[in-house]
């Protein structure tokens, strides 16, 4: 007997899972980077260039999930939450995957060391970064709650305090980055030009890492609004 | 009338297979949408549903089914046409079993979401309107089962929306979630027992020579309420918290205490269906033994004799368990979206609004119903995605049906009616 029954195709994939699981991906992505910036630091070479490839592989594992979870959200769906809305939140967190790999793309490509003055701040920051990312993650797992809650109530609430946890813990990484920017300038002279600048570019790239995900949980906060 | 006298055994039994066969199509498909709900949401296995299904789909048959056979059985066509020809209305009953039981055959080998009242209601009204013209059509009466096609689900949507929101008001959104679930399930339960009985009773037993009056009927309604609540109360009042699985989903405990409250709303489903949607097998049954047994009168009232019953009951049961199983067991893994405390807003709400229109004699889709409760439950943005693409599909299987099933008919009407003159 053929199963097109009214009530089994009532139902779609739940989209906040798929959501979920690459989010969870990307963090991944973004949790191998404070090794790979500590692999530069001793110069290891082939540290470097392994995590890169495990880098690669996860990014590659979240758009896999990306394609897929936009492939099965036809507008024929009814969805408690605005599908754009939906859909942008997953073009952010698929950034902060796209971002871990840029940054690994780069400390690879250039065999870029890192100079001195930056040792002792730059792992800090990188880590500070990804745990914003992790507060992000935290963020998204509450789905299956607000969805029980019909986007409301104490677990709106809820979602909405850590949101805002969420923004002061970024504010803390942008002061970060300043300040390594700042070093940076203070001893442009003694580096080469080229690798003054791209080390401008490195921490304002570890930087998105925290920014992306700020906007993950900004973006959440619209579908609670509305 | 000759005729009858002649093959008036034959006429039944054609109308008892027929019927028979109505009633297993109806059991294989129908009561697994009905209860797969529960069955998904793990509050009672396939076994007990057939369980279930076989004590409550016959007592809603019994207690409730009466009204709307009455309407399959002359709400339909007009009675008064066949007077001087009551064997039309012979060939014409068994045409409808026989087109809405091959049309639904095709159907669901083909895998199109059709209705058995649906498929039925178009039968009957396609061998009158072509068989002996519009003026034996009773198209009030039609008109009102067709529009009611429409409002039920909406009906049934609309209360499911409320449970929900309520769940959300006393439990979800409350300080102990879990706590609250324990205190008010219970009384969630009442309402199962109470609307569920109030509906029957009231005014609703004559034909068992039980006259309820309206005080009478809200206490008894009220008593099995409160039993039905007291049982929900010892089922779930040694629910635990588990700490760990809340860490993972906070409402875990509060959805593992509306599980076995699920099993209420399986009754109830079990219930309204039998009283509804059997009535779509052995209306046209009745029919024929009525005019059969009283020689050829068709304007007489008649009761329903307890062995029709039975065989509506029967082919249920063994239409769940030879077919209907299977149907249960896909559905119920394809609907685990839907959590007891969504499940049990959508069938209680869907077990309600069908109560009422086998109350008032409506023969309503009660899959289509659930379809509706389902996404009045979507509407309090509690589902992560429901296709839209069913409800289009629940639409043209309507278009598609009702003519079918109308052509059908005719066609096996002029078939029989050549066949025995």
């Amino acid at each position: 007997m053929a199963t097109t029954n009214p009530l089994g195709s009532l139902f779609g994939k739940n989209p906040f899972r798929s959501l979920q699981e690459h989010m969870r991906v990307a963090v991944e992505c973004a949790d191998m980077v404070p090794g790979l910036f500590a692999a530069a630091a001793e110069a290891d070479v082939d540290a470097v260039e392994r995590i890169k490839d495990q880098i690669f592989e996860k990014e590659a594992e979240a758009d896999q999930i990306k394609n897929a979870m936009r492939h099965r959200l036809p507008r024929s769906l009814f969805l408690p939450v605005n599908r754009g809305d939906l859909l942008e939140i997953l073009d952010v967190q698929d950034s902060i995957a796209d971002v871990a790999q840029d940054i690994a793309g780069l400390l690879c490509e250039r065999e870029m060391s890192i100079p001195e003055f930056l040792k002792g701040d730059v792992i800090p920051y990188v880590e500070a970064c990804v745990g914003v990312c992790h507060r992000s993650l935290e963020i998204i797992e509450h789905f299956d709650e607000l969805l029980e809650m019909g986007f409301r109530g104490r677990e709106g609430e809820r979602v909405e305090a850590l949101i805002m946890e969420l923004n002061l813990a970024e504010d803390v990484t942008d002061d970060m980055g300043m300040e390594l920017s700042r070093k940076l300038f203070k001893h442009e002279d003694e580096m080469n030009p080229v690798s003054v600048m791209f080390w401008y570019r490195l921490i304002e790239w570890i930087g998105d890492l925290a920014d992306y995900a700020e906007k993950v949980g900004n973006r959440l906060r619209l579908t609670i609004a509305k | 009338m000759d005729i009858i006298a002649i093959y008036g055994g034959w006429f039944i039994g054609l109308a008892a297979l027929f019927g028979l066969y109505m009633t297993w199509g109806i059991g294989a498909n129908d009561v697994a949408n009905a209860m797969g709900t529960s069955v998904g949401s793990g509050a009672i296995t396939v076994k007990q549903a057939i369980i279930i299904a076989a004590i409550f789909e016959f007592a809603g048959v019994v207690l409730a089914g009466g009204n709307v056979t009455e309407t399959v059985r002359k709400g339909i066509v007009d009675h008064t046409v066949f007077i001087d020809s009551p064997e039309l209305l012979i060939y014409g009953m068994l045409a409808s079993l026989l087109a809405a039981g091959l049309w639904l055959m095709i159907a669901s080998a083909k895998g199109w979401p059709v209705s058995t009242t649906h498929s039925i209601i178009g039968a009957v009204v396609g061998f009158a309107l072509v068989g002996l013209g519009p003026d034996a059509v009773q198209w009030t009466k039609v008109w009102a089962i067709v529009a009611s096609w429409v409002i039920s689900p909406l009906v049934g949507g609309s209360i499911a929306f409320l449970i929900m929101i309520s769940i959300r008001k006393l439990i979800l959104n409350t300080d102990d979630p879990f706590q609250n679930a324990k205190k008010w399930g219970p009384i969630y339960v009442f309402f199962v027992g109470f609307l569920i009985s109030l509906v029957t009773l009231f005014k609703g037993l004559k034909h068992l020579d039980i006259e309820l009056t309206t005080l009478e009927s809200f206490f008894w309604s009220a008593v099995i309420g409160g039993l039905v609540a007291f049982l929900g109360w010892y089922l779930i009042k040694d629910k635990q918290l588990d700490p760990e699985a809340e860490k993972d989903h906070k409402f875990d405990g509060v959805e593992r205490v509306f599980a076995p409250m699920q099993v209420f709303t399986a009754c109830a489903m079990a219930f309204a269906h039998g009283s509804n949607d059997v009535a779509n097998g052995i209306g046209p049954l009745t029919a024929v033994v009525s005019i059969v047994e009283s020689g050829g009168q068709v304007a007489q009232e008649a009761g329903l004799p307890l062995w029709i019953l039975l065989l509506g009951g029967v082919g249920i049961v063994v239409g769940l368990s030879t077919m209907g199983y299977r149907v249960m067991k896909t559905i119920g893994k394809k609907i685990t979206e839907l959590t007891p405390t969504r499940g049990f807003s959508a069938e209680l709400a869907a077990a309600a609004t069908v109560v009422l229109a086998s109350r008032t004699g409506i023969p309503v889709s009660t899959t289509h119903i659930l379809v509706g409760a389902v996404l009045g439950v979507g509407l309090t943005r509690g589902i992560a995605a429901l296709d839209m693409r069913v409800v289009g599909k629940i639409v043209l299987s309507w278009v598609v049906t009702l003519p079918i099933g109308a052509g059908l008919s005719a066609l096996f009407f002029f078939i029989l009616k050549a066949i025995f003159e």
